[in-house]
């Protein structure tokens, strides 16, 4: 697998300059002769399949959802991340390029994260050109705040549907370009495969979710926009239909799939109520601002958290890390969160969360202020736990919430395979091994808007153009190994449901390739993913048939790639055998018990080539050099 | 609890639809309707059943992919939620609950409680939006807002595309979520160098594609979970006027 990661020379702040200067470009009058296809069409893709419209090209954009505006960006509460300095507080492209890079707790690229950081600026000024009603100053500028433990404010945002705002703002300008002619949209279009022509990736295979066709599209280069895969633990803040599939069957015909045990676990969500659920919500991480962390002192006390005294609570964040207190960074406050349930201190009706206590900041501010602040997030609350956090503590819970690894991509955002691009949570970029808050919606739209479009132009101006269509004989076997694959899950008519698989699946990843992991764990989790994996395929039921709609058999394809994705990425974490930001291995711990990471031996991506189900994989390595952000230790005491 | 549900069950599109009955042991109070019903589906799947056909995604009330009419009413008896948000102790042990479809000539049927709502897509496609290349935009703090207009359009941005105030009307009209989306961007200047034409070209989208006139039941309002004002009706119908009295030419396709 060869892996040139392509970064332009220069000085780190022209690189970008000096890639889009390099690019070979497309007369305007031929782009509309190159077929793109864009899967996908969250921040990402719908940014990506609309600027590509706009360009000229042929687009072809794809979703599983009933519109595209339905795509999991939508869900995303806190903000977008941007060094305008609009505040003055010395924020600069240089200092949200160190912050990230930090942040990711030196796993990923110099150069991507410059540009991400330097692209920032005109993804703001798109957003509010587009209409996007970001929080305003009274003064009518726009406002800021600080987010996720930053010391400087560039956090942007639309109260706490920030996601939703810059969605709808991008699925605006798609419309848009499918209005024009441009972009021709495919809703209810599941991607099943990738078509590879001759080493390039020209087309994939789709299935109808209605009708259950399931046909070829053949195209010049194909986009992959299609979001994370914390839907791995069954649990997650991710929505329901979040699946792995896409990026899992380019992993399956060649593509290099990096750093999968990157993933990040929330530490502000609501704890489970009971075995029947299936999705967790996630509480926007501003509560922390003002809500104090605690648990009781006594493992086991059952009692009402009013009836607790004061002496006999621990606040446990402030206790460990005083100078940054409920603040401390997310995967620090999860583990500590973890660590207290698994030792008894566990509240609520099943023992599984810690309170988030809202009491002395109602004394301080009053209620009023407090209600100003976070009543929709309080009402949320109310609404699906029945209780009302004015009077009583919100219970919190770790939950997985977003995806660092992904499929690897060079400085272009393509893969391995020439032709074949991944953008968003999709790919493996810019976040190393933790991302920090706010940085998501930013990354999607930098790839979506301003990067993507460009370097695709780069690649078609030298790839061939046409000359493949659906009858072609590669298309057809795609089509024909998805269809075995349909009638193999449709013929097992065994007894148990896909979700009962599902859960499972879920329970041994997130034992033991969650929030800790260990050597025995993550072989543990090596020898019975296999055994779930036949037993799966052995007792599965999937009611009804591939002919129409079937909410079984489409959970049932996405979960059969779970099985296989989940053994890759326990073999990433117990390879990488230390710990570096959310991959926390409880053998590689600091004195303060914080991830030690082993610079002499990890400092690179770790790329996986999938060799067939069940064989263990083949690792790569990217190595990455630090000449702008010095390696040095995380401390947030 | 123990209930008992009646639910729309239709193949397909063509198919002629009914209600069927099914009783329900175990359902906890803490449970989501979402979560209710996927326990009536693991029932059913045991019992060697179809499973009931049902959209839903984020199930925390922000994709609007989720929708059904519960007990005769839009996302069900509790205010300022959708289905997913609706938890089950809001019933009680022994209910019967009566579970359909959303009914719109325009939102047709495709599987159970499935409906295409692709119709929403082809309003916003006739102008719901500015015209603005990626990367032509000029700084974010050039024009400033007053806080006051930015609030109001945020208001109206906030409808998440449901299509309850469809499924409300008895007029089945779309009125509302045309009205949000233009008022959305009439509040801003960005969204003024083609307001007028976006009016005109939205209505008569939404009147192409089959949904209803407004008569001003104002049953949208009430069902909408995002609180959406009927008011942006009026300020929508004001820009149609407009429109027309300066001879604003329609262009939908």
């Amino acid at each position: 697998m060869e892996l040139d990661a392509k970064i332009p020379d220069g000085p780190i702040a022209e690189k970008w300059t000096r890639r889009q200067f390099e690019m070979k470009l497309i007369n305007p009058s031929n782009k509309r002769k190159y077929k793109v296809i864009v899967v996908g069409t969250g921040l990402a893709g719908g940014a990506a399949a609309a600027t590509m419209g706009e360009l000229g090209y042929d687009v072809h954009c794809f979703t599983y959802h009933d519109s595209p505006r339905r795509a999991h960006s939508i869900s995303a509460q806190g903000g977008i991340n941007a060094a305008k300095n609009y505040q003055g507080d010395g924020d600069s492209v240089f200092r949200l390029f160190y912050d990230t890079v930090k942040g990711g707790d030196f796993r990923s690229r110099e150069a991507n994260v410059y540009r991400l950081a330097e692209l920032s600026l005109n993804i703001i000024d798109q957003a509010v050109a587009q209409g996007v009603p970001f929080a305003r100053e009274y003064g009518g500028l726009l406002d800021n705040r600080s987010f996720g433990g930053a010391q400087v404010s560039r956090t942007f945002y639309a109260r706490g549907q920030t996601g939703q705002q810059l969605l709808l703002g991008c699925y605006q300008a798609l419309e848009r370009q499918i209005h024009e002619g441009a972009v021709k949209m495919y809703n209810r279009h599941e991607m099943m495969d990738v078509v590879i022509v001759d080493g390039r990736a020209r087309g994939i295979v789709t299935r109808h979710l209605v009708t259950g066709k399931i046909e070829a599209h053949m195209a010049d280069a194909v986009v992959l926009g299609t979001g994370g895969y914390s839907n791995v633990f069954f649990l997650s803040t991710n929505a329901k239909a979040c699946n792995v599939t896409s990026i899992w069957r380019a992993a399956k015909r060649g593509a290099g799939f990096a750093n999968p045990c990157f993933t990040q676990i929330h530490p502000t969500c609501i704890p489970q109520s009971g075995e029947y659920q299936s999705k967790l919500t996630l509480m926007s991480e501003s509560l922390r601002n003002d809500g104090r962390i605690w648990v009781p002192k006594k493992a086991g006390d059952d009692r009402r958290a009013g009836d607790i005294p004061e002496s006999e609570r621990d606040y446990y964040l402030e206790r460990l890390y005083p100078s940054f207190g409920n603040l401390s960074p997310r995967d620090i406050a999860s583990r500590r969160a973890k660590e207290l349930v698994d030792a008894g201190h566990g509240v609520g009706p099943l023992n599984n969360g810690v309170y988030l206590d809202f009491r002395d900041a109602i004394q301080r501010l009053g209620k009023g202020k407090v209600q100003e602040r976070y009543g929709n997030l309080f009402q949320m609350y109310e609404k699906i736990t029945g209780e009302d956090p004015y009077s009583v503590p919100m219970r919190i819970f770790p939950a997985p919430h977003y995806t660092m690894g992904g499929l690897w991509v060079d400085y272009d955002l393509m893969t391995n395979i020439p032709g074949l691009f991944a953008i968003g949570e999709a790919n493996f970029s810019d976040h190393g091994a933790n991302r920090l808050g706010a940085s998501a919606l930013m990354q999607g739209l930098a790839d979506g808007y301003f990067i993507l479009p460009l370097t695709v132009g780069n690649y078609l101006a030298e790839a061939p153009r046409g000359g493949v269509d659906p009858d072609h004989p590669a298309a057809r076997d795609v089509i024909a190994e998805t269809t075995a694959l349909q009638e193999r899950l449709l013929a097992a008519n065994g007894k148990r449901s896909v979700d009962s698989f599902h859960m499972e699946l879920g329970r041994i990843v997130w034992d033991h390739c969650g929030m800790a992991r260990n050597d025995s764990g993550l072989k543990e989790a090596l020898k019975r993913i296999p055994e779930l994996r036949e037993e799966f395929w052995r007792d599965v039921k999937v009611p009804g048939s591939g002919a129409d709609l079937n909410q079984s058999l489409e959970k049932a394809g996405r979960v059969a790639d779970f099985m296989e994705f989940a053994e890759i990425m326990c073999w990433d974490a117990l390879t990488r055998d230390e710990s570096c930001g959310a991959h926390y291995r409880e053998e590689h711990v600091t004195e303060e018990g914080e991830a030690k990471r082993d610079d002499e031996n990890f400092l690179h991506g770790a790329v996986w080539e999938f060799k067939g189900a069940g064989e263990e994989p083949v690792r790569h390595e990217e190595p990455l050099h630090f000449e702008h952000v010095p390696l040095s230790q995380r401390s947030y005491k | 609890m123990k209930l008992k549900l009646h639910i729309w069950r239709q193949a397909s599109p063509q198919a002629k639809g009914e209600f069927k009955a099914y009783d329900l042991d175990g359902v906890s109070p803490h449970m989501s309707f979402l979560d209710m019903l996927d326990l009536l589906n693991e029932q059913i799947l045991h019992e060697g059943g179809e499973p009931v056909a049902f959209e839903h995604d984020c199930r925390e009330g922000i994709c609007g992919t989720c929708g059904m009419v519960i007990n005769g009413i839009a996302h069900g008896p509790e205010k300022l939620i959708t289905a997913c948000q609706l938890h089950m102790r809001t019933f009680n042990d022994g209910d019967e609950i009566w579970i359909e479809p959303w009914r719109a000539a325009a939102f047709p049927v495709m599987k159970d409680l499935v409906v295409e709502r692709a119709a929403f897509d082809r309003i916003i496609q006739s102008g719901g939006y500015i015209s603005v290349r990626s990367g032509s935009a000029q700084d974010a703090n050039a024009i400033p807002i007053p806080k006051e207009d930015a609030d109001r359009a945020f208001d109206a941005a906030a409808c998440i595309g449901c299509g309850a105030c469809v499924a409300a009307c008895p007029n089945a009209s779309a009125m509302l979520f045309t009205a949000a989306k233009a008022a959305h961007l009439s509040y801003l200047p960005q969204g003024q160098t083609e307001r007028l034409q976006r009016a005109a070209n939205m209505v008569t989208a939404h009147d192409e594609e089959g949904f209803g006139n407004c008569t001003n039941h104002g049953a949208c309002q009430e069902v909408c979970p995002k609180g959406i004002s009927v008011d942006y009706i009026g300020r929508l119908n004001r820009d149609l006027l407009k429109a027309t009295l300066s001879g604003v030419e329609v262009s939908t396709r």
